[in-house]
């Protein structure tokens, strides 16, 4: 009887013991850290959750967002390994880094490029490019900002001005939706904005864009990339491509997609980088 | 007729009213003298811990040239969601250490970096001041009252948190308060005013009225206040009070009057009549006898005997009348018995039945009554015939006699046509009876003998009912008389 009972229980133990051993090295794995500067999604707290559960099953392991505000600290994050991928909507200084592979790109608009909007508010109905702007208040977003730093400051050196005295006053707001608030409120005469983040909070609800006006807009640059360390397994690496991609095959991440404004990601060519690498080259050289 | 003429009525609503206006505006004024100067110390109390709460951060920024983390500090109490109804603050400015604008609320006003001076009148002013004050608090009350309060850390000034507030900071308060008060004072005077007024009424129409009244004062009696006009025991009611009093004393005296002034014309009457009625009595004894001789004397003249029963027939009703107007008291007659007065009913039923009348009986005496029969019957027919002919055909007439404490009561009354007021005047006056038929003498009799016998006649006509009431003391001593 004993013995009967003792079969018994090792005939229901084994499966279950099989069973966990499958599934429990896989809830025990790091998840995937990706760090993000949360312009876009500005208190979309919802939207990130959804994305990150899409992203979870999608991957089979869990996934964390690390947010900052700049794109400086999200980079040394990276640097030191505090985090696996990051996604900073306007940074040049990470697709030219070899420490770092590209891992993504996203599709606005149906193609891997954004541009710089140059806004003044909407009462300004005369200005119709940088020019107009001597003398003027002008918001820069970030030291490590392309089109809120770079862009605007490279296009007055090539005319050969100095930018650093071309206006009145600068100063840095850290994200492109505060610099659209400045210029929205009136503190700023001007600033120089990320495409899609100004068209996805167009989108969403135009309160401070609809007090601004696009004054000029700039040549393409392609769309900043998701990069990952060199750290990062190459598994891991290719799951979360894989997954990022095959976003925009099914609902759900179609659903997250439209969210975001996006309509998908790509696999990343480094070739449309050229251009701003050409201008942090230009801007460190002259 | 100017204001203070008029009438009470009017006068007392209208002084209530006014009194309620001049309250609620004198606390109108109060509240606003006490909202200003609380408003403008709650203002700058508030103004100056949320600058000097901000000053410390706000130093850190500007240290670091952080235009839009200074932006960031000073809007945020100027958000919409932050902001409060009593709120008074119009807009932040920081300014730096050369005194021109660093960051402000409203950059389209305040433009970075512009000179104080160039921001009008009360910037002008503020930067005099900044210039001679050495890092204490500045306040400048010009067309914007302003709150200036150094940024000041480790002895080293780097700029100044300006708060910049509307002069007419009292103004959305003010509002508040102006509606609050009339809305209360409105309502106040909607509750009071009634009262008010209908006080005044209740004072003054008693007063209104007493006024009319005694103004008929002198000329004829005053009109009775209607009852309970003013029930209360203050000088008022004490007023109305008095007047009552004066006014039945003199109903009083005026009718103690007026019957004075009719027993006096009924005893004179009285007296002319009876001595009328002597003077005619002697000679027409005398006549009367010489007829009598002419008619057993005289020779059978054809003339004659038809005269003579004419001149003795009118002789004798003027005796009739004589009698009749001489009312003796003293004749002799035997004392009055229940018997007596049920012979009335007896003698009167034919009498009833001709006039159609129906008629009730009451006689409780029984026994003989110290009271003379002759004239205790004859003024009980009296009455009797009086009433059947008032009440007429169908009419309804009631006797009673009874004995009473001291007294024989005979009550006559009949649903006739009533007595007027005119004629009640001279009811009992000779000749004035308002029958066709008699002489206009019986009631004359029944009063003359009442009257002998110390008795009184009460008459009332009113609602369709007359009533006699003839009341006759017993006379102990005369009656029964001495012979029986």
């Amino acid at each position: 009887m004993p013995q009967l009972r003792l079969r018994r229980v090792r005939d229901l133990l084994l499966p279950m013991v099989i069973f966990f051993s499958l599934i429990l090295p896989a809830r025990a794995v790091e998840p995937v850290r990706i760090g993000l500067t949360p312009t876009f999604l500005n208190e979309r707290h919802a939207l990130m959750a959804d994305w990150r559960t899409y992203l979870e099953r999608k991957m089979g392991r869990p996934v964390t967002f690390v947010l900052r505000d700049s794109y400086q600290e999200t980079m040394e994050l990276l640097h030191q390994q505090h985090i696996d991928v990051a996604w900073l909507c306007d940074c040049p200084h990470v697709t030219a880094n070899p420490d770092f592979r590209l891992l993504a790109t996203p599709l606005f608009q149906g193609r891997p490029y954004y541009r710089a909007y140059l806004i003044v508010p909407e009462t300004d109905r005369a200005t119709r490019g940088i020019f107009d702007l001597k003398g003027k208040v002008f918001a820069y977003t970030d030291p490590y900002s392309n089109v809120g730093y770079l862009v605007p400051r490279y296009e007055i050196k090539k005319s050969g001005v100095d930018p650093e005295h071309f206006f009145r006053r600068t100063f840095f707001t850290r994200s492109q939706r505060k610099a659209i608030e400045a210029v929205a409120v009136g503190v700023a005469d001007a600033a120089s904005v990320n495409s899609y983040i100004w068209e996805t909070m167009h989108r969403q609800a135009p309160v401070l864009t609809g007090k601004t006006r696009i004054a000029a807009r700039s040549q393409e640059y392609g769309f900043p990339p998701f990069v990952a360390d060199h750290t990062f397994p190459l598994q891991d690496f290719r799951r979360l491509q894989q997954a990022l991609i095959e976003m925009s095959d099914d609902a759900r991440g179609r659903e997250v997609l439209e969210k975001m404004n996006l309509n998908g990601f790509a696999l990343p060519q480094p070739e449309i980088y050229r251009d701003v690498q050409d201008i942090v080259r230009y801007m460190k050289n002259n | 007729m100017g204001l203070f003429d008029l009438s009470l009525r009017h006068k007392l609503p209208l002084w209530g009213g006014l009194l309620i206006v001049i309250t609620a505006l004198a606390i109108i004024g109060g509240n606003l003298v006490q909202t200003h100067e609380n408003i403008k110390k709650n203002m700058l109390v508030r103004s100056e811990i949320l600058g000097r709460s901000l000053a410390k951060t706000l130093y850190s920024a500007i240290s670091q040239d952080d235009v839009w983390r200074a932006y960031e500090i000073i809007n945020f109490p100027m958000r919409a969601e932050a902001r409060q109804p009593s709120f008074q603050l119009e807009d932040f400015v920081v300014l730096d250490a050369a005194n021109q604008v660093f960051i402000s609320t409203a950059s389209r006003q305040y433009p970075l970096q512009t000179k104080l001076d160039k921001l009008g009148p009360a910037f002008s002013q503020l930067k005099t001041r900044l210039e001679q004050n050495d890092g204490r608090m500045v306040i400048v009350e010009s067309d914007k009252i302003l709150l200036g309060i150094p940024l000041v850390a480790d002895g080293v000034t780097l700029g100044t948190l300006v708060l910049v507030h509307p002069a007419n900071y009292y103004q959305a308060s003010f509002d508040r308060v102006l509606k609050r008060t009339a809305w209360t004072t409105l309502i106040v005077l909607l509750i009071l005013l009634p009262i008010s007024w209908y006080w005044g009424r209740r004072m003054a129409s008693p007063l209104t009225l007493l006024a009319e009244y005694m103004g008929d004062l002198g000329q004829k009696l005053p009109a009775p206040l209607p009852d309970r006009i003013y029930p209360h025991s203050d000088e008022l009611g004490r007023l109305f009070q008095v007047y009552g009093q004066m006014r039945r004393e003199l109903a009083e005296k005026e009718s103690i009057e007026r019957q004075m002034m009719k027993s006096e014309r009924l005893a004179s009457l009285g007296r002319l009549t009876a001595s009328i009625a002597h003077e005619i009595n002697n000679p027409l004894g005398g006549l009367l006898t010489a007829v009598d001789t002419l008619k057993r004397h005289a020779a059978a003249d054809p003339v004659l005997e038809r005269v003579l029963p004419l001149l003795e027939r009118g002789l004798n009703q003027i005796k009739d009348i004589v009698g009749a107007l001489l009312v003796e008291a003293k004749a002799k007659g035997r004392a009055l018995t229940g018997q007596d007065i049920e012979d009335v009913h007896t003698l009167l039923a034919q009498e009833a039945k001709k006039h159609g009348v129906e008629w009730g009986w009451d006689n409780t005496v029984r026994g003989e009554v110290p009271l003379p029969a002759t004239l205790v019957r004859q003024v009980l027919i009296n009455l009797a015939l009086n009433a059947m002919q008032a009440a007429g055909n169908g009419g309804h007439v009631g006797v009673s006699a009874a004995l009473a404490e001291g007294h024989l009561a005979l009550v006559v009354n009949n649903d006739g046509r009533g007595i007027t007021p005119e004629l009640m005047e001279h009811l009992f006056e000779p000749f004035t009876g308002q029958n066709e038929s008699g002489q206009g003498l019986g009631l004359w009799i029944t009063h003359q003998i009442v009257e002998q016998l110390q008795g009184n006649i009460i008459v009332n006509s009113e609602a369709g009912l007359t009533r006699f009431c003839v009341t006759l003391p017993l006379g102990e001593e005369k009656w029964p008389p001495p012979s029986a």
